[in-house]
């Protein structure tokens, strides 16, 4: 009911893939500025916890959902089949989506099966539950380039309404022309936060978020801001360079104007 | 429209128009503060159609769509929310919710969670879907749509009518004094199937989870639910998936029916949809019959309302499944 109402939860671990920053160990020594970022597309691994015909044709947004999301986990010790899920992405599968509409404008208008339930928002979600055997809840939502936010505050309300653990899963990846003209996203890229409601001999920090209203907090270096810029679920970098350089503190990420998400990170 | 302008964002500014709902919310976001409204809503295809429709449009060996697509007021799955969002002049959180034919129960169970949380003190809740070139074409690839209007739980059920809807709720937190006739959010149950990306569990697993999740939630046991208002879309799979899960919690106990026959599966927007058809009905104590349903599957031990008779209803729980394997149950009450 106070609008300076926080929600709070111990980050256990981090999953990071994005461009020149192939993992979240690599990826905390270029953000912590001890390594310098060094341009690559972003590395996509294949999916080995799905069976091999569906890891063949693992589209890359679900391979950089499950890489990420796996990775985080990983470092947690979480066991992904008891772990509630929240999926937050700007877009489906582009190039599906492409593929899709390019079929729908041609004579012959058939689809086949998996390219229409590879086109739906919840697809890496779909695909995660049935990789990890995870029953749990899972979301899948957006918010265009306020997703990340959108997908850290409805973690936190998880965590806030069942006291369980949760992971954040922010994804996302390009379409091909000529959707990329009115759509522009670079790469694929994905952030992803093993969370938990209390504190663990793991905990790497403790996340306080609100609403806010101010100006989103960038990133020192120009190619690293250009990457946040470029890729909405990188809107959510300066938390992980705040995390790599372990000195917390007070930062605002972008969310929906007129609000930010004020965070407030105190490492362990 | 300025900005916004497409079939589904049409629909959701004819869905805020009906019944003088937009008059009552726009009172309602005045009273509580634009930014202490949230807008949680659920679509499975938001405007894709302008963009298939757009695709139509260019050269036949490639090259760039037509000017004029805008693609964060259309084919954005979160245009939905945009819209709605600037359209009220609510500038509290937002999202939407894009689970398939879950979205827009799960709206419900989202949005009730950041008012639990304190972040807000109401939500515009609900969904809104429109006819696109995919749902249709995919549909028909997978052999789910029927030939004739849809006929849930029947012997000889083959497939959905697929329908479009706008519907919409306002979720306030419970005051004190409330009057008898006010409907009450009373628990959510939300799973994964984990088994397949376009069939459901064949028996149910999932849902009978999120049922189960839903009474848990709602601190009730299946005897305090007086009406289910299912899935039930008509195609083989679901209705005996989600027959046998309901079948295993409620046994032939408590009458249910599934509402599709009249509005066809609506997607994204069935979730809300049917909570209000579920409010409707303990509005006016109507047990709602299921339309075009003649034999009712034999292998399917519920019961299953055929027509449509009055009954006293204190509470009632609206399912609701979707591809990926996505399950949400809600339990709706009478305050008084």
């Amino acid at each position: 009911m106070n609008p300076e109402m926080s929600l709070s939860a111990w980050i256990e671990g981090i999953g990071l893939i994005a461009p020149g920053l192939p993992d979240w160990t690599h990826g905390a020594a270029v953000l912590a500025g001890l390594e310098a970022h060094v341009p690559a597309p972003s590395v996509l691994p294949a999916p080995m916890v799905l069976p091999p015909n569906e890891r063949r044709r693992a589209s890359r947004v679900v391979r950089v959902a499950l890489a990420s999301g796996l990775a985080a986990l990983e470092q947690a010790g979480m066991e992904p089949s008891g772990v509630a899920a929240v999926f937050a992405a700007s877009t489906a599968d582009g190039h599906n989506c492409h593929a899709l509409c390019e079929t729908l404008a041609s004579r012959d208008q058939r689809v086949s099966p998996t390219r229409f339930h590879n086109s739906l928002h919840n697809t890496p979600a779909g695909y995660w539950s049935i990789a990890t055997g995870a029953m749990a809840a899972s979301q899948s939502l957006c918010a265009y380039d306020a997703s990340f936010a959108a997908g850290l505050i409805e973690a936190l309300v998880q965590i806030h309404a069942t006291a369980a653990p949760c992971v954040l899963i922010a994804y996302d990846a390009e379409y091909p022309e000529p959707l990329a003209s009115l759509r522009p996203i670079p790469d694929a890229a994905g952030i992803s936060l093993a969370l938990r409601p209390e504190a663990t001999p793991r905990s790497m920090a403790r996340l306080d978020i609100r609403l806010g209203d101010g100006p989103a907090t960038r990133l020192g270096s120009p190619s690293l801001e250009a990457l946040r810029t470029a890729i909405p679920a990188l809107r959510g970098l300066p938390l992980l360079e705040a995390l790599a350089s372990a000195r917390g503190g007070e930062l605002d990420l972008e969310y929906l104007a007129p609000l930010s998400l004020h965070v407030t990170l105190s490492p362990c | 429209m300025r900005g916004f302008d497409c079939r589904n964002n049409r629909l959701a500014r004819r869905g805020l128009a009906a019944d003088g709902f937009e008059d009552a919310v726009r009172s309602r976001i005045a009273h509580h503060g634009v930014r202490r409204v949230g807008v949680v809503l659920g679509t499975s295809t938001s405007g894709i159609l302008s963009t298939e429709l757009a695709y139509r449009q260019r050269a036949p060996e490639g090259g760039p769509l037509p000017a004029g697509l805008n693609y964060p007021g259309s084919h954005s799955t979160y245009s939905l929310a945009d819209f709605v969002r600037t359209w009220l002049g609510i500038e509290g959180p937002a999202y939407v919710v894009s689970t398939a034919c879950s979205s827009s129960a799960k709206a419900y169970a989202a949005a009730a969670r950041l008012i639990h949380a304190g972040l807000i003190d109401a939500a515009l809740v609900g969904g809104v879907d429109s006819l696109c070139f995919t749902t249709l074409h995919g549909f028909a690839s997978l052999e789910l749509t029927s030939p004739e209007p849809c006929r849930p739980y029947d012997a000889a059920r083959s497939g959905i009518s697929i329908g479009e809807a706008a519907a919409f709720g306002l979720l306030e937190r419970a005051t004190g004094s409330l009057d008898a006739d006010a409907v009450l959010l009373l628990g959510c149950g939300e799973s994964s199937d984990a088994y397949h990306m376009s069939s459901p569990h064949p028996e149910g697993l999932g849902a009978q989870l999120a049922m189960e999740g839903a009474l848990a939630q709602a601190g009730l046991s299946p005897a305090d639910i007086d009406y289910i208002n299912l899935h039930g879309t008509a195609t083989l799979n679901n209705d005996s998936a989600e027959g046998y899960a309901v079948a295993s919690l409620f046994g032939t106990r408590v009458a249910a029916s599934s509402t599709k026959g009249i509005t066809g599966h609506t997607l994204g927007a069935a979730g809300a949809l049917e909570i209000s058809i579920s409010a409707m009905a303990l509005a006016d104590g109507l047990l709602p019959g299921s339309v075009h349903t003649l034999n009712l599957d034999p292998t399917v031990p519920i019961d299953y309302v055929l027509a449509s008779r009055s009954a006293p209803l204190r509470r009632v729980m609206s399912n609701s499944f979707g591809f990926g394997g996505s399950n949400c149950s809600v339990i709706i009450g009478r305050a008084g």
